[in-house]
């Protein structure tokens, strides 16, 4: 554990723990609403949805910035995790959805009389949570190894997972497919016997997903400090020298792109709890390319550095999307653009140069 | 039902062997006038089968109550002037002891179906169209005659097909059977959708299980009419389906030429390419605006400053592009991703401020508007065929182009070795621009093409995107001829599945081969041999 972090290291991670599960539940929780140091709801799922974004970042950084994978379908396995734990909700919603069927409001809709057979054992939670992990899981196995195998890298690689996730969606758009069609799920009643919407589910949620984030971040730097993360930096910079070197680049790249998809699964599972809602526009193309740019602004390589670009560029976007929403798009775009030309190496690479040149002078 | 029949029969035959009349029959007026319901049914029957205007301008005084009766006579009233129904001559004075003559529903709906069955003869085409279309709810086998009358004289093919289908269905219920064995063999030659339903009639069961139809050789004649049609309608489907196939590969490989060329010059996918398409397609649109509010006159000729303006926008863009962000991430493929998408993002927004989010409207010019009709059910849009034809003469100049100019020459030779290129003295910069503006202006050129077709919006690049890159994955890079096959195998391959399943199923099938294919062919179909050395 000691390898893993220096000394500022742990302390920047205790301060972040104690901001997450002792300031935020105490200023949503027990201040009054009037107080105006308060946290609303709103601030809270904000925050829970980053959150949610910069453990896909994370999971991002791992696979393009150790391993040099490019995907721009990885909002793909994000939706699907959050799909798996959407079908649990929909059951939870019981007999309350607005036809008072035990099936969901759409089927309903849809003059269907029975779940289809992938909604089977979803009425119990640990089948779901089973399907966040197994689901993107699988797919990511299947993919990854085709891919991985045939030597597809670079550009190409990044066509076909967009071409996946433009698949994906299509496919979850159709109302057949069992998934909602273009509403996708929503109306979410309770979620292992609690009730979704009160400040107190939220807050569990919001800290679950604070865990998971910091965890992901301490696997993460476990994995990139041990000789793993060696060779998988060495697969990013000079593939064919290291499988001249005797490693089968294949079990590498594997490893770390299902483990990628899983986290991504995992986070997605804890997105729709708290935002509400899920549909197929979240595996939209554009989608999985903002997230490389999450990771591009804050800094490849670096995993902190990928947890900052997401709050970076996810809270910009709430703000302009707000105050100024034609301009948004303008704003993501020259990002792209600023980023790749002058920002290789993202925020923290500023830090890292600032940091330099103070050392120097 | 035989008795009118022989009575019409019979008056035809009375029509033919007399010399023409100069008036109408006054027997069949007086019937008209004075008899009761059923004498007045068969009075009409009379003057339809005869077909004479002075007939059609009784009814239709009879219709609008203008028709009255002084003693015997029968006078159409208009305003003061009167005329005698029977012999057309003006009558004056005006009598003074008139009767009006009583006009009830079942005379109205029959003086209705007579007037339209009149109107069959009238000049004007839409007259005769919407007469037919209202036969065909009311028609009866007294009217048969003067349809066929009409049938004989009419020239215009969709009031012929209305005729004809009435004709059809008159006579396929006639009590005649060898009647109805002609129709159907009759149907049995045509090609129309409509026909196969009414043979479908013919084969029908009452609920009880028996034919409709009792006689057992019209029932088989129907099945082999049946059959008959059904090969004509699927030969036509076959043919729609290869043109349609055609002409999606032809727009496919419109807009991924020019990805093909930049991502093989410089190994570098832009993913603007679908905005430039957008650019060529908006300044087509900004060209037409121009030419309908100044130069109403030649706004059939628009396209011709159209395809160079899109060509030329697109191009220019593309250039600026190069020079202002591409050319600096060279040697850095996936940046240059991600910086392109920035501008995709930029180029959207830009033009949405610009024109608006909402889709605009560009029209085609005259002679691409219609299409050929081959068969009834497969039409054969001009405008798709043009852009066919465009899309060919495009290919071909940029063969040309590329292997018998200097220009082209160059981007062959930095395609293949850039740095080879270079140290044989080939400026790569420059040639790198060129290439980025060529492959920009036929993305315009593409965009030009869509814009007759489909509709031109801020996002009409989003759709083209995925296709394009398909097509450049699979067809490989270095090669025209990759580009090609990809692109037309592509769009057969989409549309044969598309009549199998559905366009999204077909879509997603079709990508789902793409991604398989490039696991056991990673370089694509046409890939150029030689070492590609990579870090």
């Amino acid at each position: 554990m000691a390898r893993l972090y220096g000394p500022r290291g742990w302390a920047a991670i205790g301060l972040s723990a104690a901001v997450l599960f002792v300031l935020f539940p105490l200023a949503n929780l027990a201040l009054p609403e009037g107080n105006p140091l308060h946290l609303s709801a709103y601030w809270v799922t904000l925050a829970g949805k980053i959150m949610c974004y910069a453990i896909v970042a994370v999971a991002m950084d791992l696979i393009w910035g150790y391993a040099g994978i490019l995907s721009l379908g990885h909002g793909l396995f994000f939706a699907l995790g959050g799909y798996a734990m959407g079908m649990h909700l929909m059951r939870e919603i019981g007999r309350e959805g607005q036809y008072r069927s035990d099936l969901p409001d759409f089927m309903v809709f849809l003059d269907w009389k029975t779940f289809p057979w992938h909604w089977w054992g979803t009425e119990h939670f640990w089948w779901s949570a089973l399907l966040v992990v197994l689901v993107p899981g699988l797919l990511a196995l299947v993919f990854g190894y085709f891919a991985f195998r045939s030597r597809i890298r670079g550009v190409y690689f990044s066509i076909i997972t967009q071409a996946l996730t433009f698949a994906a969606m299509l496919l979850f758009f159709r109302n057949e497919t069992g998934f909602g069609g273009n509403n996708g799920f929503t109306d979410f009643k309770r979620i292992l016997g609690f009730t979704v919407y009160t400040p107190q589910t939220r807050m569990a949620l919001f800290a679950i997903t604070g865990a998971m984030l910091i965890g992901t971040l301490l696997l993460g730097r476990y994995l990139v400090t041990s000789r793993f993360g060696r060779v998988l930096e060495a697969v990013r910079d000079a593939e064919q020298r290291i499988m001249f070197c005797g490693y089968n680049t294949l079990y590498y790249k594997l490893f770390v792109w299902t483990l990628s998809a899983v986290i991504c699964g995992i986070a997605g599972a804890l997105y729709v709890p708290q935002v509400g809602i899920i549909n197929p526009s979240e595996m939209s193309p554009a989608n999985s390319i903002e997230i490389a740019i999450w990771v591009a602004v804050g800094g490849r390589g670096t995993l902190t550095g990928a947890i900052l670009g997401a709050a970076l560029v996810n809270g910009a976007k709430s703000f302009f999307t707000q105050a100024f929403p034609e301009y948004w798009l303008y704003v993501l775009g020259l990002l792209f653009i600023l980023v790749t030309l002058f920002l290789p190496h993202g925020v923290m690479g500023l830090l890292a140069t600032a940091g330099r040149r103070k050392a120097a002078s | 039902m035989m008795r009118r029949l022989a009575w019409l029969i019979g008056a035809a035959m009375l029509m033919a062997s007399a010399a023409p009349v100069a008036a109408l029959d006054a027997a069949v007026v007086d019937r008209l006038v004075f008899g009761d319901g059923d004498e007045k049914s068969r009075a009409i029957d009379a003057l339809v089968a005869e077909g004479d205007p002075r007939a059609e301008r009784l009814l239709q005084a009879l219709a609008d109550e203008n028709v009255q009766t002084a003693g015997q006579r029968v006078l159409i009233v208009n305003g003061d002037a009167a005329i005698d129904a029977v012999t057309g001559a003006a009558v004056a004075p005006l009598p003074a002891d008139r009767d009006d003559v009583v006009v009830n529903n079942r005379l109205r709906r029959e003086l209705s179906a007579a007037l339209a069955a009149f109107k069959l003869t009238a000049p004007s085409r839409d007259v005769r169209l919407s007469a037919a279309r209202q036969l065909a709810d009311s028609a009866d086998a007294a009217m048969l005659p003067l349809i066929k009358r009409a049938l004989g004289s009419e020239q215009d093919v969709a009031v012929r097909s209305s005729l004809e289908s009435i004709a059809a269905t008159l006579e396929l219920h006639a009590d005649d059977r060898n009647v109805r064995l002609a129709a159907i063999r009759r149907l049995g030659q045509s090609s129309s959708g409509n026909a196969k339903t009414l043979l479908l009639g013919l084969l029908e069961r009452t609920p009880a299980g028996t034919y409709v139809e009792t006689d057992e050789e019209v029932r088989s004649a129907a099945q082999s009419g049946l059959r008959a049609v059904d090969n004509r309608l699927a030969w036509g489907e076959r043919v729609g389906l290869l043109f349609a196939g055609v002409s999606l590969g032809s727009i496919l490989l419109l807009a991924a030429l020019g990805l093909a060329i930049t991502y093989g010059l410089m190994g570098v996918i832009n993913m603007a390419h679908g905005e430039l398409i957008m650019v060529g397609a908006y300044a087509t649109y900004v060209v037409q605006s121009f030419f309908r509010s100044h130069l109403p006159q030649w706004f059939d000729f628009y396209l011709l400053l159209g395809m160079p303006a899109a060509f030329v926008a697109a191009a220019l863009v593309g250039m600026a592009l190069e020079r202002a962000v591409i050319r600096f991430l060279y040697g850095r493929p996936l940046e240059t991703l991600l910086a392109t998408w920035g501008i995709s993002l930029v180029l959207i927004q830009a033009v949405r401020s610009i024109f608006g989010a909402q889709n605009v409207q560009v029209e085609n010019p005259a002679f691409m508007s219609g299409g050929i009709e081959l068969l009834a059910n497969v039409v054969l849009p001009w405008n798709r065929i043009v852009i066919i034809f465009f899309a060919a003469a495009v290919l071909i100049a940029m063969g040309l182009l590329l292997s018998r100019t200097r220009l082209g020459l160059f981007v062959r030779g930095v395609t293949q070795n850039r740095a080879m290129a270079a140290c044989v003295g080939v400026p790569t910069r420059r040639v790198d621009t060129w290439a980025f503006g060529l492959g920009s202006g036929i993305a315009g050129l593409a965009g030009c093409a869509l814009s007759q077709i489909g509709n031109v919006g801020p996002d009409l690049g989003q759709s083209y995107i995925v296709d394009s890159f398909m097509v450049v994955v699979l067809g490989g890079v270095g090669q025209l001829a990759g580009t090609v096959y990809a692109a037309i195998g592509l769009g057969f391959a989409n549309k044969l599945l598309e009549s199998w399943s559905g366009a999204v199923l077909a879509k997603i099938a079709v990508l789902i081969f793409i991604i398989v294919f490039i696991q056991k062919r990673p370089q694509g179909l046409f890939a150029l041999k030689g070492r590609a050395v990579d870090a």
